[in-house]
């Protein structure tokens, strides 16, 4: 754990979510309390059915929970509209998914740009070249004008966490990012997080892969509903060097 | 968003798919196609038949006589015949707006010389006639007070009756018997063309109408008197000023009703206007049924489109697309679909008129308004089908259109 004067960027209290399906109720969250401190690695684990895709929905402001409060970078979001929410998540929060989710016949460099055109500050002008720059970060500076179709899973999930950067948010939502790619490929995209990590991003991993949440910094294990378990990684493990074990090209592009 | 990314979005999405867009556009493009070559049609059908109606002359009145009513029952138009060479004179007397006054009296004749024989319409009239119905002589001279006052036997010829009885000379200086009787000809008249209703105008022969009153007819009544005023605006005053000067002659008491007719060309305008009228409601109808169809297509392709990318749309969202701007790139989708429809509709149009006018020689005309309305119609039918996909699009759940599969 951070030390006290480092800000928080998730501050969670006792969380509830209940869905109503005909006359039952299903309660995927029975009050879930979770801090994140500017600049951690957090991994969110749990079976199915554990509610780790409820909070992460919650956290990622796509969802508002039943009861319980949330602050995230210093401001109330459990109680606001749609469309404030919608600003929320354009302005403070990036997404990776583990179907990539981008947008078919159209380059990188537009499917990072994406987010920044729906954004309403009117602050984002130069949106090519944040793009641009974006891209260069996870390391596809010669890719900018290639497809999806024309790309590898791993570039394309690259370009998706580009995408998420890009808007310079509080903190990354990432969701069973390393789900869809085989084993190396999962270990240069996680080699990635802990770079972008490094360089001050505030990362949120679900995964219910052991191995690959051991390279966060912490885990918080969800198990029907509630926070069962909490507590730092003691020997946090690099991607890059268990990636090295592979002596594959591709890993020149990753720094 | 901005408006030039929103179109180049819609114009991607559409792109995508050509065939399907193409196949949805149709709707629209036959929709706005057949209308604009109807319109073109119609607007030629009408221009042409105001130039046949400018052709009687312009500013023309025409005065008939008209029906007695004797003890209550209605004897019917030109039942007891009133009208007189004395009306005639008292509105040349009496009349400030009327530039002319003639009174008509025709009758069927027959006529030989030249190189055979015709039978036509032989018009008595005064000397204001080429005036009044605007009609300049190609040859030769219209005829003077001088040949109304000696009943002189003097003709001018029309057109067609020139070219069938003179079709290798001029026909001035030449002489013809009209009902056996010798007359000389001292002019022809140029050619006015056809009626609307296709009886040819120049196929008549003009005479004072003093002689055909004593050598044709032999009637002393006045079927007809033709007049015209200045310009189109004395009408309604040249008509009131006809049926007081009228009444007058007549000795109509104010209780008694006319006992002939006034009327005037914008009436048989109106008649073409109302045919006019009702073809345009004809064409609007069908301009509706067909872009309602068109439109029902665009909407099932932009409910498919919705179903096919309810990811992106959650994608979007989830990066921070408000529902307002998904329903916007949906309704801009919509849009450009049903206005490039109707863009190729209107080049459609274009084409079929220009082969209409080349097959039939009719004036098609596309009108920049017929384009503009076309296209407003066609944008119109855009938002108005395209709405209802873009909301769906709009109100979906981004965690639910996320994990659509």
């Amino acid at each position: 754990m951070n030390t006290q004067n480092t800000p928080l960027i998730i501050q969670a209290r006792n969380l509830t979510r209940v869905y109503r399906m005909g006359s039952t109720e299903v309660r995927a969250l029975r009050g879930v309390d979770l801090t994140v401190d500017s600049g951690e690695m957090i991994a969110i684990m749990g079976a199915s059915g554990s509610g780790k895709s409820t909070l992460m929905n919650i956290l990622g402001c796509l969802d508002r929970p039943t009861s319980g409060t949330y602050t995230l970078d210093g401001a109330r979001v459990d109680t606001l509209s749609k469309n404030e929410l919608a600003d929320v998540r354009n302005q403070k929060l990036g997404f990776v998914f583990q179907g990539f989710n981008l947008l078919p016949r159209t380059t990188a460099l537009e499917n990072v740009e994406l987010p920044l055109l729906y954004d309403r500050t009117g602050r984002k002008m130069d949106t090519r070249e944040m793009a641009a720059r974006a891209l260069e970060r996870v390391g596809l500076g010669n890719r900018m004008d290639h497809e999806p179709s024309e790309m590898s899973g791993g570039q394309q999930q690259r370009v998706a966490i580009a995408r998420a950067l890009v808007t310079e948010p509080a903190v990354i939502l990432a969701d069973e990012p390393t789900g869809n790619l085989d084993s190396q490929t999962s270990l240069e995209i996680m080699s990635l997080f802990q770079k972008l990590n490094r360089e001050g991003t505030t990362v949120l991993l679900v995964t219910h892969e052991p191995d690959i949440a051991e390279y966060a910094q912490r885990i918080v294990e969800l198990r029907d509903g509630v926070v069962i378990r909490d507590e730092p990684v003691l020997a946090p493990r690099w991607a890059e060097e268990d990636a090295a074990e592979y002596h594959e090209p591709e890993m020149a592009g990753v720094r | 968003m901005k408006n030039d990314i929103l179109l180049k979005i819609a114009g991607k999405s559409i792109l995508k798919n050509k065939m399907r867009t193409l196949l949805t556009m149709l709707g629209v493009i036959i929709g706005v196609g057949a209308v604009s070559v109807l319109a073109a049609v119609g607007t030629g059908a009408k221009s042409q038949i105001e130039e046949q109606i400018q052709n009687l002359g312009t500013n023309l009145i025409v005065i008939t006589a008209g029906s007695t009513s004797q003890g209550g029952v209605s004897q019917g138009a030109q039942s007891f015949n009133r009208l007189s060479l004395e009306d005639v004179e008292a509105l040349e007397g009496q009349s400030f707006l009327l530039a002319g006054v003639s009174p008509i009296i025709s009758s069927r004749a027959q006529m030989v010389g030249g190189s055979g024989n015709w039978v036509t319409s032989a018009e008595g009239v005064d000397v204001d006639y080429t005036v009044i119905r605007d009609w300049p002589l190609a040859s030769g001279a219209f005829f003077q007070q001088e040949d109304l006052r000696s009943n002189g036997k003097v003709v001018v010829l029309g057109s067609t009756v020139a070219e069938a009885l003179f079709p290798y000379e001029d026909p001035v200086g030449q002489q013809i018997r009209v009902r056996d009787v010798p007359f000389s000809i001292i002019g022809v008249l140029a050619p006015k063309g056809q009626t609307a209703s296709g009886r040819d105008l120049d196929d008549v022969i003009l005479v004072p109408y003093t002689t055909a009153q004593t050598r044709l007819s032999g009637r002393q009544f006045i079927p007809q008197i033709l007049a015209s005023t200045y310009t189109p605006e004395d009408i309604p005053a040249a008509q009131e000023e006809i049926r007081a000067i009228l009444r007058d002659a007549h000795g109509l008491a104010r209780n008694e009703s006319d006992d002939f007719e006034v009327r005037n060309q914008s009436e048989l305008t109106d008649t073409a206007s109302e045919t006019a009228r009702i073809m345009t409601l004809l064409l609007s109808a069908i301009a509706g049924i067909s872009l309602l169809v068109g439109g029902i297509g665009i909407m099932n392709i932009m409910l498919v489109s919705v179903t096919e990318r309810t990811r992106e749309i959650g994608l979007r969202l989830a990066l921070g697309a408000r529902g307002a701007d998904v329903l916007t790139q949906f309704l801009v989708e919509a849009v450009v679909m049903s206005l490039a429809g109707g863009v190729v509709g209107v080049a459609l149009g274009f084409t079929g008129s220009e082969i209409v006018k080349a097959v039939t020689g009719w004036n098609t005309m596309i009108s920049p308004q017929i384009v503009l309305l076309a296209l407003g119609f066609a944008g119109g039918v855009g938002v108005f089908f395209g709405f209802y996909p873009a909301r769906r699009a709009a109100a979906l759940d981004p965690i639910e259109a996320l994990r659509y599969e």
